[in-house]
C-alpha cells in the first residue's frame, strides 16, 4: 500500500515537473527527427513520434490529462452518488424503494456503448467526457452510501439533531455526510482506475481526447500504429498506464481492507 | 419457478425500453444532420434525402416508426453503407464476434475456476500468491494495452503466431484474440472462485464430509464446487458485457471483421443509424444474457426464488 502510493506520487510529480524541465514542448513537429529512439540526443528521453514531436513531454502531458479526467470524473460521481445514496437511505420507505429500483435498472444498461453514442452524437469535448464517465460510476457509490446511511440514521446524534429541529437536508449534509468519509475515500480510490479505463478506452478508439492534446490511451493508440518499427512508442505509454492502474487498484484494495474489516479476505 | 421467470422477464422490458429511448434521443439531439458534409448540398437534394429517411417528420413520429421497425426486427438502413441495411451489417459481423466471445468465455471459465480452486486449496502458499498477483495484473491492465503488447511480442518479434486475421486460415489466428479477450475475465473469475471456495471449504457441511473420510478431490467435485460457483455465475452478466466491450478493441487491433469493428468504424464515420442499431443490439443481447443468468441462478439456488 505504501509502495503503490509512493509510485503514484512519483509519477504525479514527474508529470507535473517533467515538461517544465524539458527543453522540448508537446506541439513542435520536426520532420528531420521522426521516430527517434529514446536517448539523450536532443533531450528526447522517450524518443520522438511519427511527426518528430518529443514523446517525453507528450507522455507527461498524457499522464496529466488522464489523471485530471479521472479525478474530476470521480468527483462528479462522488457528488451524485453521495447525494443520491444519502437521500435514499435517510428518507427510506417508498422513496428509497423507487430510487434504488431506478439504480437497479441503470445497472443493467450497457453504459459504455451509450457513452460511445454520446461521443459520436456530440462534439468530443473535455466536459462531456467528465459527465459521461461520472454518470457511469456513481451507481456503486450510491449503493454503498445508502447502506451506510441506513445504519447511521438510527444513531443517537441523528435523533438529537432532529430533536433540536435541524432540517432533513441539514441532517443529511451536516451530520450524515461527514460520517461517510472513510468509506467514500476508499471507493473514490477504486473509482479513479475505472474512470481512467473508460477515458483511455475512448481515446484509444479515437473518440476521447483529440489531437494535438493527448492522453495515455491516445498515446497507446498512436503507438499501435508505429510499433513494428518503433516499439517504444507503444511500450512506454502502455507500461505507464498499466503501472498507474495497478497502483490505484492495489491502493484501493488495501484501503478497503483497512476501513472495512468485514470485506477483508 | 414460473412466477420467478415471468417476473424477471417483465423486469427486463423497462430496461430495454430505456436504452432504446436514451439511444434514440442522443442520436437525434445531435447538432447537425447525418448528411452534413463539408460541401453544402443543394436545398432540393437535402430535402429529398430527408424525406427518403423520414427525417422531416416530428420526433415522436420518427420514434414510433423506428420502434415499430424494431419490433419486426428491422433496424433501418445504414447512412454510411448506402447499399446495406443495419440488419445486414449485424448479420455479417456478429457471427465472427460470437465465435470469439464464446471461445474467450469458455477459456475464462475453465482456467479461472481451475486457478481459483487450486489457489483456495493452498491458501497463502507461493502458488496462491502467484495466482493472486497474476489476477490483480489481469484486472488492472486494459485489453487495449494487452492486445498490442502481445502482438508486438509474440507476432512481430518472435513470429510464433499470426498478428492479423485476414489472409490467415486455421486455428492459429484465434489464439491471440481469444487469449487477450479472456485474460481479464480469467483474472476476475480466479479471484471470485478463490474467495468463495475458501468460504465454502470452511463451512460445516464440508467439515462433516471430511470427517466421513472423503478425499479432497471428491469433496471439491461433489460438495464444494456447486455452492462455490454461485458468485461466479452472478458475475457472468458483467463478464458478458466486458467481453463485448473488449471485442470492440480486440477486433480493431487484430483487424477482425466482426461487429465491434463495424461499430468503431460507424462511430468514427458518424453513421448514426448503424451506431444506434448496434448499441440497441448489444443492449438487447446483454439484457437477454443477464436474464438467462438470473433464471439459471434461480434454478440452481432455490433460496433466490423466494425473494
Amino acid at each position: 500500500m505504501k509502495k503503490s502510493g509512493a509510485i503514484l506520487l512519483a509519477i504525479l510529480l514527474l508529470a507535473i515537473v517533467g515538461p517544465w524541465l524539458s527543453p522540448n514542448d508537446y506541439l513542435t513537429t520536426n520532420f528531420d527527427g521522426i521516430l527517434k529512439p529514446p536517448g539523450l540526443s536532443g533531450a528526447h528521453l522517450f524518443g520522438t513520434d511519427d511527426l518528430g514531436r518529443d514523446l517525453f513531454v507528450r507522455t507527461m502531458l498524457g499522464i496529466r490529462v488522464t489523471l485530471l479526467v479521472a479525478v474530476v470524473a470521480s468527483l462528479v460521481s462522488l457528488v451524485i452518488g453521495v447525494t443520491y445514496g444519502a437521500v435514499a437511505g435517510y428518507v427510506g420507505g417508498r422513496v428509497d424503494a423507487v430510487m434504488m429500483r431506478f439504480v437497479d435498472t441503470l445497472y443493467a444498461l450497457p453504459f459504455i456503448f451509450l457513452v460511445i453514442l454520446l461521443m459520436v452524437a456530440f462534439e468530443r469535448n473535455f466536459l462531456l467526457i467528465f459527465v459521461a464517465i461520472g454518470a457511469i460510476n456513481w451507481l456503486d457509490m450510491a449503493r454503498i452510501v445508502r447502506g451506510q446511511t441506513i445504519s447511521l440514521r438510527e444513531r443517537e446524534f441523528v435523533d438529537a439533531a432532529r430533536l433540536v429541529g435541524v432540517s432533513t437536508a441539514g441532517i443529511i449534509f451536516r451530520h450524515i455526510a461527514p460520517n461517510l468519509l472513510g468509506i467514500v475515500v476508499v471507493y473514490v480510490t477504486l473509482t479513479i482506475p475505472q474512470a481512467i479505463l473508460v477515458e483511455s478506452f475512448l481515446s484509444f478508439l479515437g473518440l476521447g481526447i483529440q489531437e494535438p492534446q493527448t492522453s495515455l490511451g491516445a498515446l497507446v493508440d498512436a503507438g499501435v500504429n508505429q510499433m513494428e518499427g518503433a516499439s517504444w512508442t507503444l511500450l512506454i505509454p502502455a507500461t505507464l498506464l498499466a503501472l498507474i492502474l495497478l497502483c490505484f487498484n492495489f491502493l484501493g484494495d488495501a484501503l478497503r481492507d483497512f476501513f472495512d474489516a468485514r470485506r477483508a479476505p | 419457478m414460473l412466477r420467478y421467470t415471468l417476473l424477471r422477464l417483465l423486469g427486463a422490458i423497462p430496461t430495454l425500453l430505456l436504452v432504446i429511448v436514451l439511444a434514440f434521443l442522443m442520436v437525434h439531439a445531435a447538432p447537425g444532420g447525418p448528411f452534413d458534409d463539408e460541401r453544402a448540398l443543394p436545398a432540393e437534394v437535402a430535402e429529398k434525402i430527408e424525406e427518403a429517411y423520414h427525417l422531416d417528420e416530428p420526433l415522436p413520429q420518427q420514434f414510433m416508426r423506428y420502434l415499430s421497425g424494431l419490433v419486426r426486427g428491422d433496424l433501418g438502413p445504414s447512412y454510411g453503407y448506402r447499399d446495406r441495411t443495419v440488419d445486414e451489417v449485424i448479420g455479417f459481423g456478429f457471427p465472427v464476434s460470437l465465435q470469439l466471445g464464446a471461445l474467450a468465455m469458455l477459456l475464462a471459465l475453465v482456467v479461472g475456476v481451475g486457478c481459483g480452486t487450486v489457489a483456495a486449496l493452498r491458501q497463502d502458499s507461493l502458488l496462491d500468491r502467484a495466482v493472486m498477483a497474476f489476477a490483480m495484473t489481469g484486472i488492472s491492465i486494459p485489453v487495449f494495452v494487452v492486445a498490442p503488447v502481445l502482438v508486438l511480442l509474440l507476432a512481430v518479434k518472435l513470429q510464433w503466431l499470426p498478428a492479423g486475421w485476414s489472409g490467415e486460415t486455421g486455428a492459429a489466428r484465434y489464439f491471440l484474440p481469444v487469449i487477450t479477450l479472456a485474460l481479464p475475465q480469467i483474472a476476475y473469475i480466479a479471484r471470485l472462485t478463490r474467495a468463495s471456495m475458501i468460504d465454502v471449504l470452511s463451512s460445516d457441511f464440508i467439515r462433516t464430509a471430511r470427517a466421513q473420510g472423503l478425499g479432497t478431490k471428491a469433496i471439491i467435485r461433489h460438495h464444494a464446487l456447486k455452492p462455490a460457483m454461485l458468485p461466479v455465475l452472478s458475475y457472468m452478466g458483467p463478464a458478458i458485457a466486458a467481453i463485448l466491450t473488449g471485442s470492440v478493441v480486440v477486433e480493431e487491433v487484430f483487424g477482425i471483421p466482426g461487429l465491434g469493428q463495424f461499430f468503431v468504424r460507424a462511430a468514427l464515420n458518424r453513421d448514426y443509424t448503424l451506431v444506434l442499431g448496434i448499441v440497441i443490439f448489444y443492449a438487447a443481447l446483454i439484457i437477454l444474457l443477464n436474464l438467462i443468468v438470473d433464471i439459471l441462478y434461480g434454478v440452481i439456488d432455490p433460496r433466490v426464488r423466494q425473494r
